[in-house]
């Protein structure tokens, strides 16, 4: 084990109660290198300030709830590892959404999002259970596996300057589930979807900064996702258009 | 008092609450729908299971292995009906996560593919690499939000179930955001609110998985069951917990000690298997309670490895090589170099035994429906019980599908049944009750104790003494300190008197649930006389069918230890026998 080291952490807190705006507070944390920041928050609630407030569950980076802004970046506590910051970890809540308490932010408008790609199967034939399954093979599973791997955990949002001028921008990862479903060699909902993701709110809204796929903890790559559906967005475009006797 | 109206309320939005909403929404698209969880769907913790489901669908399987595998594993603890339904419902559910989308992985024609899994005799393991849980989750979830009549109150903390004329109509739920109190009135209520292995403190559960749902119905009047038998998982990692899937040896990996030898040969699991080539339901393909135990034994013999973070063996995976490794392990491999800084496609990983899984939950039939009329529970919450002294591993995931459906239609039979109309000022004036609960913790500035120094005493004595094995001696002290514990905890003092978003009232709650819930495995431990599954004693190191071949049924008391009785296990077709697996023998 590595040995321990203080840590100055600072972090927002903000109760809407008793606060008229956000203020920092900083706690020594005594640390072993191994640890994440997750850990350190987790020691300050147990050990120095039992008010301290935000959301943590798997600690293995797989259900999405620690997003966190880490020195200015959006990162999951449970993955963003003490050793590799000096003495000082500053952390806040995601950027780009409302805080509603210390590091607990409002998702409401993530949720909506994805909620509204339809990001279900709608499978382009009806097939009772009995019948079996779908056959996929590992090339046709492979074309969409990727965008699957989405934990929800929204650094994508946090990270995209877009969103944080236009809040009515789709945003990476309601796009890239949309992706997810139209890739998927079952589906047959497509049209459906890309009436709201080929919108000005839609995938046009995206300027190509790539920072989503920059802080993707699950290498999802939400910027690919969103080229991609441009490209094929412009492609229906075009046959729409010009070669209305081709069909999309 | 806001109140809530609703047909039927669910209480858990993970796999089990998910896959019940569904099945409600489908029977009937005017039924109202209220999902409550604590947390947003995709955070439950179903989200963190690895390996896969178990179905039957090949050709080479059949119904009758599925469930030979399953009463044997469970050493003849499960219920033979439970178990029998299980496994007919289990293929099909399965397919339809297929038809909904679950990027389960495939064989090169197409078909799904499936694993090898500890304890099974024949591959029935569907799996979508190693985030089987993952995509279930998220798959249900996702598939949820196509049903416009499942309301979902994210972020809803249930404090207590409201029973009038002798049958479930609702609940309270704290509104985390606001601190308010709601009255969520129901014909019916599904509890599917998962584990509570937070009582320990080396757990693969994440920190939501703290045993509200069982302490929910428990002080409603409804017994748990089986809580004894709590799943060590063979294999997690050393410095925090975390699970390795048991798809690591269903692909091959082996487990050797400190020097070298793939011990589990010396406990009843040999003879050894050729490295890379693992053969079914022997050496590291066993159950993973004799696995678990294997391990303890070579600790006292001092055939483990030291570590930093204490006794090991070693995980070997590297004759799998890289390319198998990130096609079926990937999230085993990110896991192992994030956590630990060890790589397995090159080093050997040290692992010990972590606590995963409550066997025992929330009393109910195989409908799914405890003794509570209106109430019903399934998923890990709940015992049916199909998984008896020891769960086979991939059994849990289409468990939560196979009863949460269930859970559904029985729920729906239940409010068709000409119910009379609710008395609703019993009702109001027992969620205010439930309300003054919650003010009074507020209230208690005098208090003393705190949320975090009770809760390290309650996981430090169930580790030292409801562990792996145990001893009447050590289980009597478990009883006493978690009594004094919870007597303690009617001292409890909250720093955090504020009502948005206020996680140490959460904290409370949640260390409440799980006293609850440690007292019941305590007692129901002590008094279990004999060593079966996953409960081992050492001062009775026999099986005792004569006296044991019982289900534990502890009941609540507010302020006493938990009156135990016991109830028959349902066999069907299968008397209990030798549990087999040395695969010379065969």
């Amino acid at each position: 084990m590595s040995e321990e080291r203080q840590i100055q952490l600072e972090v927002l807190r903000y109760n809407p109660e008793t606060d008229s705006q956000p203020r920092y507070q900083t706690y020594t944390v005594p640390c072993v290198n191994e640890w994440v920041v997750l850990d350190a928050l987790n020691y300050v609630k147990e050990n120095l300030d039992p008010t301290l407030s935000y959301r943590w569950s798997c600690h293995m980076a797989v259900c999405g709830s620690c997003g966190y802004m880490i020195n200015g970046e959006p990162k999951l506590g449970c993955k963003a590892f003490i050793h590799e910051y000096g003495d000082h970890i500053r952390v806040e809540p995601l950027a780009n959404f409302p805080i509603e308490r210390d590091l607990v932010t409002v998702v409401e408008d993530f949720i909506a999002k994805l909620a509204s790609v339809k990001p279900y199967l709608i499978p382009k034939e009806d097939k009772p259970i009995s019948a079996g399954e779908f056959k996929q093979t590992p090339a046709e599973l492979k074309k969409f596996k990727q965008y699957t791997l989405c934990i929800n955990c929204m650094l994508c949002y946090a990270a995209c300057p877009q969103y944080g001028l236009v809040p009515e921008f789709l945003g990476p990862a309601a796009i890239s589930m949309a992706h997810r479903y139209n890739q998927d060699s079952r589906d047959g909902g497509r049209d459906q979807r890309q009436e709201v993701i080929a919108t000005d709110e839609g995938v046009w809204e995206c300027s190509f900064v790539g920072a989503c796929s920059e802080v993707c903890p699950k290498h999802v790559d939400p910027a690919g996702a969103l080229q991609q559906v441009k490209v094929a967005s412009t492609i229906d475009w075009y046959k729409e258009h010009l070669m209305p006797w081709v069909k999309k | 008092m806001e109140i809530i109206k609703t047909d039927v309320a669910i209480v858990g939005a993970g796999g089990a609450g998910l896959r019940a909403a569904i099945a409600l929404a489908e029977a009937d698209p005017k039924l109202r729908i209220a999902l409550i969880s604590k947390v947003y769907p995709m955070r439950s913790h179903t989200c963190a299971a690895e390996g896969g489901a178990a179905g039957v669908i090949k050709s080479d399987d059949s119904l009758d292995l599925h469930f030979n595998d399953t009463v044997g594993g469970g050493d003849w603890l499960c219920d033979q009906n439970a178990v029998e339904y299980f496994i007919n419902e289990a293929p099909k559910e399965l397919m339809q996560l297929e038809h909904w989308g679950c990027p389960w992985s495939r064989e090169p024609d197409g078909s799904v593919a499936v694993r090898p899994f500890g304890g099974m005799k024949i591959k029935r393991t569907w799996f979508a690499a190693d985030k089987s849980g993952f995509h279930i989750l998220h798959t249900l979830f996702q598939t949820s939000l196509k049903y416009p009549s499942i309301q979902r109150f994210d972020e809803y903390y249930a404090i207590d179930l409201l029973v009038d004329d002798g049958r479930c109509q609702g609940l309270t739920a704290l509104e985390i955001r606001s601190g308010e109190i709601k009255q969520f009135q129901a014909k019916s209520v599904i509890i599917a609110a998962g584990g509570a292995g937070k009582m320990f403190p080396f757990t693969t559960n994440g920190a939501i998985k703290t045993g509200d749902g069982m302490a929910l119905a428990y002080r409603a009047g409804v017994p748990l069951k089986d809580m004894e038998f709590v799943q060590y998982h063979p294999t997690g990692l050393p410095n925090n917990g975390i699970l390795l899937t048991e798809g690591c040896r269903g692909e091959g990996g082996i487990l050797v000690n400190k020097d070298g030898r793939r011990y589990l040969q010396d406990y009843g699991m040999g003879p050894e298997t050729p490295v890379g080539q693992p053969v079914l339901k022997t050496m590291e393909l066993g159950p993973r309670d004799r696995l678990s135990q294997s391990f303890w034994h070579e600790q006292r013999k001092g055939n483990t490895v030291s570590t930093p973070w204490g006794e090991c063996v070693l995980l070997d995976m590297r004759h799998l090589g890289e390319k198998k490794i990130n096609e079926r392990l990937p999230l085993v491999r990110d896991l192992c170099v994030s956590y630990l800084n060890m790589d397995p496609v090159k080093e050997p990983i040290p692992i010990r035994p972590v606590v995963h899984y409550c066997m025992g939950g929330i009393h109910t039939d195989i409908k799914a429906a405890t003794p509570v009329p209106g109430l019903f529970a399934a998923g890990e919450c709940a015992c049916v019980s199909i998984n008896g002294a020891n769960r086979l591993g991939s059994n849990s995931l289409t468990e939560l599908l196979v009863f949460g459906r269930r859970a559904a239609l029985s729920a729906i039979e239940h409010l068709q049944s000409g119910l009379s109309a609710s008395n609703d000022p019993a009702l109001s004036a027992q969620a205010k009750a439930s309300e003054d609960r919650i003010r009074a913790l507020f209230d208690q500035s005098a208090g003393t104790e705190t949320v975090a120094g009770l809760r390290k005493e309650m996981m430090h004595t169930m580790e030292e003494n409801a562990g792996i094995y145990r001893t009447g001696e050590e289980l009597q002290r478990a009883c006493e300190k978690i009594a004094e514990l919870r007597g303690r905890y009617a001292n409890l003092a909250l720093t955090d008197k504020s009502k948005v978003f206020n996680t140490d009232l959460m904290q409370a709650l949640e260390l409440g649930s799980m006293l609850e819930c440690a007292e019941a495995v305590a007692v129901g431990a002590r008094d279990r006389k004999e060593s079966r599954g996953a409960h081992q004693r050492l001062d009775f190191t026999a099986r005792d069918d004569q006296n044991f071949l019982k289900h534990t049924l502890a009941y609540y008391h507010p302020k006493e230890p938990p009156r135990i009785e016991y109830l028959d296990v349902v066999i069907t077709k299968s008397q209990p026998g030798v549990r087999d697996y040395s695969g010379a023998k065969k």
